[in-house]
């Protein structure tokens, strides 16, 4: 997908000025906290049980190469196929062959994270071949020509009089008086449309949540059943999944799949989770006569063993966007690529280079809860704090933010320079502010003023020299 | 294909023996590796589900009504169509079914239940409902863990708008775990997992549009459970 990254600036004030989408924003983030706190707290074990999925996903990147070959050897028995890609580009291509060769006009597709990231659709598309969306929500956002906003809700953004009109420019076979003012009937239609693709499909491509190194499994979680008919229905099943989607075990992807729902959703399990395995076999009424899985890398072995080896851990709940203030405020569009929130701030800046995502890492408070609620414990504050750092030592923030930085480093680490500057400071500002008790300008803080006043400081001293006092009462 | 192969393999290990200051490539994890392949051991498995077997069907039933399933318990598996026929009734559907082969006549004896129109097969969209049968339920969240295979197609699970499934009381189980160890005693030279095994937890849903709830997107928008209670031998 093409990335509008760099315009993170100007996405961001088109977002914030969006009143529909602060709107629906308000909506998702209510919802979702809410529900996971109260399905934490239906379960005791919760935390115990992150610290074993962290643990999994620890295992099984420190032997990923072992688990690659089993896994693919499981598949292969099975009598699936393995496509190894190294790039977005070489899956394009793989996907696009195996369609080809089951001559296939129509795709369904069940919702994909990398199917978004390598483009697939658009692939397709220039090869006249028909992809088409089948959850409800990237169904939607495909008929506006618009990317996901969020991971598990990507048309979280759209109101149902927006859904409403382009059901109307989309479908114009259908009858023009017809009421779409509920979200049933607009879930019944998009329901009618989609039958008759997931009948006439020749491929089913999804992604998988999880792929099962013991037994060749793919592991698909969803609620509405679109990816169970994707695969039940066509003939060739097309599995699209990046590396680290790894699991040892059954028992291991189960333990992932207790964290996974709660984390996202709220739910204690998703309603459906599938297991394929292979094709179907001899005496199946049902079923697909391929099964390919496409195991793409697309830098992922380049975070290995590095700084961002955890980030590898993700497994793409999006409970880190439910709960940031920063995509609270801004949505997912405003990142500009396929992922969003904190940890898209992370992974992007990995996938597409520092260079075009370098403001993503910046856009964030680091308060912190987002580590607090993932539920493999991926330390995102630390680091979007790795990437500032990048930043700052290859030189690509602004000569006055290095200059500021480079100042406060040499009067932070001298506490007897920190406290002459400050008692300075302090006492200028409050025999300033003495008339109106606060700034309505400073200079160098322009920012912050613009929006708010400066309340100015009392006379008596920085807070170090009245602690130094004994102003500090007793206890206190 | 295979050069692409070559090099992620090859960028994997690179990348793990530079990070393995602690031997994490080295030969006694991968014998870890393969030790838990070869011996799968569950994780952390939470109490809920630990019951005594009247607890755990209680518990099954509670957490499938809260994932909006419907429940109704029979105490024979002769009683299955008269439950059915009553399920459609009372919603006022078609008395019509489409029934996975492993439960048609005569393991179940549908023709006792003459406003029952019953067909055997796969789904192909056409039909208003379909009965399977479960391998297990989970107690811990009310999940039917169903297999796939010419006895129990998958497209039953997901075309039809209502789904009955079909369980013995004595298959719930408290958790997922226990599932899975009874799935692979039952497969051959180590070969036990079929095409799809299909986890499930109420009817089909969606929130998309505007955080509003709906049930029935794609797959079913109704989940019928029948527990048979008697003892019965699973298919």
């Amino acid at each position: 997908m093409e990335s509008t990254t760099a315009a993170f600036r100007e996405n961001t004030s088109k977002a914030l000025s969006d009143a529909k989408l602060r709107d629906a924003l308000s909506n998702l983030t209510d919802g979702f906290p809410a529900r996971r706190r109260e399905a934490i707290a239906r379960l005791p074990e919760f935390d115990a049980l992150r610290d074993a999925a962290r643990d999994i996903k620890d295992h099984v990147l420190a032997n990923l190469d072992f688990y690659l070959e089993a896994f693919e050897a499981r598949v292969v028995e099975a009598g699936g196929t393995v496509h190894w890609c190294r790039t977005a580009a070489e899956a394009r291509t793989a996907i696009l062959r195996t369609c080809k060769t089951a001559g296939a006009k129509t795709v369904t597709k069940g919702k994909s994270m990398i199917g978004e990231e390598i483009a697939i659709n658009e692939h397709l598309e220039e090869h006249g071949i028909e992809p088409v969306e089948t959850d409800l929500g990237e169904y939607i956002i495909q008929l506006r020509h618009e990317p996901p906003s969020h991971i598990i809700a990507p048309a979280i953004h759209l109101s149902k009089e927006q859904v409403a009109d382009t059901f109307r420019d989309k479908h114009r076979h259908l009858s023009p008086g017809r009421s779409l003012d509920e979200p049933r009937a607009l879930l019944d239609e998009a329901r009618g449309e989609l039958r008759r693709k997931f009948i006439g499909a020749d491929v089913g491509l999804t992604g998988a949540n999880m792929l099962i190194a013991e037994t060749g499994s793919i592991v698909l979680v969803t609620n509405e059943g679109n990816a169970d008919l994707t695969y039940s229905l066509p003939r060739v099943h097309i599995v699209i999944a990046s590396l680290e989607k790894i699991v040892p075990t059954l028992e291991d992807a189960t333990t992932i799949l207790r964290v996974l729902a709660r984390s996202a959703t709220g739910q204690e399990m998703s309603v459906y989770t599938t297991f394929c395995t292979g094709p179907k076999r001899q005496d199946d009424l049902d079923g697909p006569d391929e099964f390919h899985v496409v195991l793409l890398d697309n830098g992922r072995t380049g975070m290995l063993g590095g700084e961002f080896h955890e980030m590898l851990r993700c497994i793409r709940c999006g409970a880190c966007l439910n709960h940031c203030p920063v995509y609270k405020a801004i949505g997912g569009h405003a990142y500009g690529w396929v992922y969003s929130g904190p940890m898209g701030a992370v992974l992007i800046p990995g996938l597409i280079g520092l260079e075009e995502a370098g403001h993503l890492p910046n856009a964030s408070t680091l308060c912190g809860k987002c580590e607090d609620v993932c539920p493999v414990r991926i330390p995102l504050p630390r680091m979007l704090r790795t990437w500032r750092r990048r930043q700052f030592e290859r030189r690509q923030t602004s000569y006055p933010s290095r200059a500021g930085l480079r100042a406060w480093s040499l009067i932070a680490r001298r506490p007897w320079l920190y406290r002459l500057g400050a008692d300075i400071a302090v006492a200028a500002l409050a025999a300033l502010g003495r008339a109106r008790g606060r700034f309505r300008w400073l200079p160098l803080a322009g920012g912050w003023t613009q929006l708010r006043d400066l309340p100015a400081p009392e006379e008596g001293g920085t807070f170090i020299s009245r602690y130094h006092l004994g102003e500090h009462g007793d206890g206190a | 294909m295979s050069d692409a192969r070559n090099d992620i393999l090859g960028a994997v290990k690179a990348a793990l023996k530079q990070a393995g200051g602690a031997g994490k490539a080295d030969t006694t994890t991968v014998v870890s590796a393969s030790q838990r392949l070869g011996d799968p051991r569950a994780n952390l498995i939470p109490a809920r589900g630990r019951l005594g077997a009247k607890a755990r069907v209680d518990l099954f039933i509670r957490e499938a009504e809260q994932a909006s399933a419907t429940v109704a318990r029979v105490s024979s598996l002769s009683g299955v169509p008269r439950e059915v026929a009553r399920f459609l009734a009372k919603n006022n559907l078609p008395m019509t079914l489409k029934v996975a082969p492993g439960i048609a006549e005569p393991a179940i004896p549908w023709t006792r239940e003459t406003l029952l129109s019953v067909d055997e097969g796969r789904a192909d969209g056409s039909e208003s409902a379909s009965v399977s049968r479960a391998f297990a339920g989970i107690a811990e969240t009310g999940t039917l863990v169903m297999l796939s295979g010419s006895d129990n197609p998958t497209t039953l699970n997901f075309l039809p708008p209502t789904h009955v499934v079909v369980i013995s009381a004595s298959e719930i189980t408290g958790d997922y775990e226990e599932s899975w160890s009874q799935l692979r005693e039952k497969g051959q030279e180590g070969r036990f997992m079929p095409r799809a095994v299909n986890w499930i937890t109420g009817p089909s849903r969606t929130a998309d549009i505007e955080q509003t709830l709906l049930m029935g997107a794609h797959g079913p928008q109704r989940l019928h459970i029948v527990i048979v209670d008697e003892e019965t031998p699973a298919p």
